[in-house]
């Protein structure tokens, strides 16, 4: 696939003796919705920490636009302000709503700030709170104020560490309204790890499922939920336990 | 009892008069304590930054050496900067043997390792997520730095708070290389255990009240600066 976002070819993790991830190959196409499914444990959110570059493989290739970032190749401030991550849990600074949404746009020294949090957070329906301390807040709250923080400077490629683990049915409608939205608006590449089957069949254009630290099989939602290839694809799918 | 209550009255009326000793007294006490403070701060503070963030070879063995300067008795390290000091030593040409800069000297060695190794502490405990956070919402090392040592701020503050309540209450080290010298040395804690010894109950309960009205005032006034960081936390 030429035009990848990202492509990952023969990425293995290691913590010490542990190996915790490996995928012989993923690319990750523009302005669609990636998901990335799997059990606890199963080396998700360590794969998206590796493209969110936060983290390093051990071996193997991350191209991000052609671009080689491992091995050697630092990417570069301007690349890693290109993608950003939500993390399962908020990680809120300790200053106010505005001031967290603020943070993306501050440290680029955008201007227009203010505007830009005030109409960010009314897209995400938290205009009421902008003055509130963080730890008010609660857990659908706090996830919204993350994924405004993320949005706000609008990043060619949104990772999703499972943003809607902790919500209850009405945030998780409004974050995977928000989510959908800005791919269709904006373009936006996403890529989303979550344990939720029936979220992966709601948002996906692509489904990647990782067991045991490997990603085992890729494919659109009809690939992976309708016609398996590996069985523990196949199990997993149908909610059979697997690990 | 009926002397402890005398001795009450007598100090008020010490303080409330402002007796030109205890003022005196007083008056060096805090130029000692506040430039001490701020010379231990600027060592203790980016030394405590500097053991958070870095990591190198012998860095376990750097904070065990921290750790025993935070623990370091304050007579040992008057014992110290007296021989430093002293006509013999290899600093006695300074001329600083019990001059309030000695007591200055003396002060630093004992809080700048209290606030390097709590703003050290502090700086670690801020949430590892939170780091990865900033950095992935695009901070540069620099902005993420900024942004971690905000997020300790009550935990630097501490430090800070907790090496002025040790360089105002210590009296060992500033005993041996100030000398307790009248109008010269002599400061709120020196002059306690001397008015003590003499006998001067109303001096020395004075001496202990207006201790333990700067301490509370410098708790009081280190509060209300955290203001909203401490109803955040």
């Amino acid at each position: 696939m030429n035009d990848a976002v990202y492509s990952l070819d023969d990425i293995v993790m290691r913590y010490g003796d542990r190996e915790v991830c490996r995928v012989s190959h993923l690319d990750v196409p523009p302005g669609s919705i990636t998901v990335v499914m799997g059990p606890n444990g199963a080396g998700k959110s360590t794969l998206l920490r590796m493209m969110g570059f936060l983290d390093s493989p051990t071996v193997g290739d991350i191209h991000f636009r052609g671009e080689l970032c491992t091995n050697g190749s630092e990417p570069s401030l301007a690349m890693r302000r290109r993608v950003t991550m939500v993390f399962q849990s908020p990680a809120l600074f300790q200053r106010s709503v505005e001031k967290n949404v603020a943070y993306g746009l501050e440290v680029r020294g955008e201007e227009n700030v203010q505007a830009r949090v005030t109409e960010m957070l009314e897209t995400v329906g938290l205009s009421h709170l902008a003055k509130a301390k963080t730890s008010t807040l609660s857990g659908g709250e706090a996830q919204r104020i993350a994924l405004a923080r993320a949005l706000i400077f609008e990043p060619e490629v949104l990772l999703l560490d499972e943003p809607t683990s902790n919500l209850d049915p009405e945030s998780v409608s409004v974050v995977e309204d928000l989510i959908s939205r800005i791919v269709k608006e904006r373009g936006t590449t996403v890529v989303l790890v979550t344990q939720n089957v029936f979220q992966a069949r709601r948002l996906a254009d692509r489904v990647a499922l990782m067991i045991d630290g490997t990603l085992i099989e890729v494919g659109t939602p009809d690939d992976v939920f309708t016609h398996p290839q590996d069985a523990r694809t196949d199990a997993f799918v149908r909610g059979v336990m697997v690990y | 009892m009926n002397d402890i209550w005398q001795g009450v009255q007598e100090a008020f009326s010490l303080i409330f008069t402002a007796d030109g000793e205890v003022m005196r007294i007083v008056a060096l006490s805090l130029a000692v304590s506040v430039s001490a403070l701020v010379l231990s701060a600027a060592v203790g503070i980016p030394l405590g930054i500097w053991l958070a963030f870095r990591r190198f070879a012998s860095r376990r063995l750097a904070i065990a050496f921290l750790y025993t300067g935070m623990g370091f008795p304050p007579v040992v390290v008057g014992l110290v900067v007296f021989l430093l000091l002293s006509r013999s030593g290899p600093l006695g040409w300074s001329g600083w043997l019990y001059t309030p800069k000695a007591m200055v000297l003396a002060q630093v060695i004992i809080a700048a390792p209290i606030i390097a190794g709590f703003t050290m502490v502090a700086v670690m405990a801020v949430n590892r997520n939170l780091r990865r956070q900033a950095r992935s919402l695009g901070a540069n090392n620099l902005q993420v730095t900024m942004t971690m040592l905000q997020e300790a701020r009550v935990g630097m503050l501490v430090a800070v708070l907790a090496g002025f309540g040790r360089i105002l209450s210590e009296v060992g080290a500033v005993m041996i290389v100030g000398g307790n010298l009248k109008g010269s040395t002599q400061v709120l804690t020196t002059a306690t255990v001397q008015f003590t010894r003499m006998g001067l109950f109303e001096r020395s309960i004075a001496m202990g009240m207006i201790l333990l009205t700067l301490t509370f005032l410098t708790s009081l006034l280190w509060v209300l600066l955290q203001g909203g960081a401490l109803q955040e936390s």
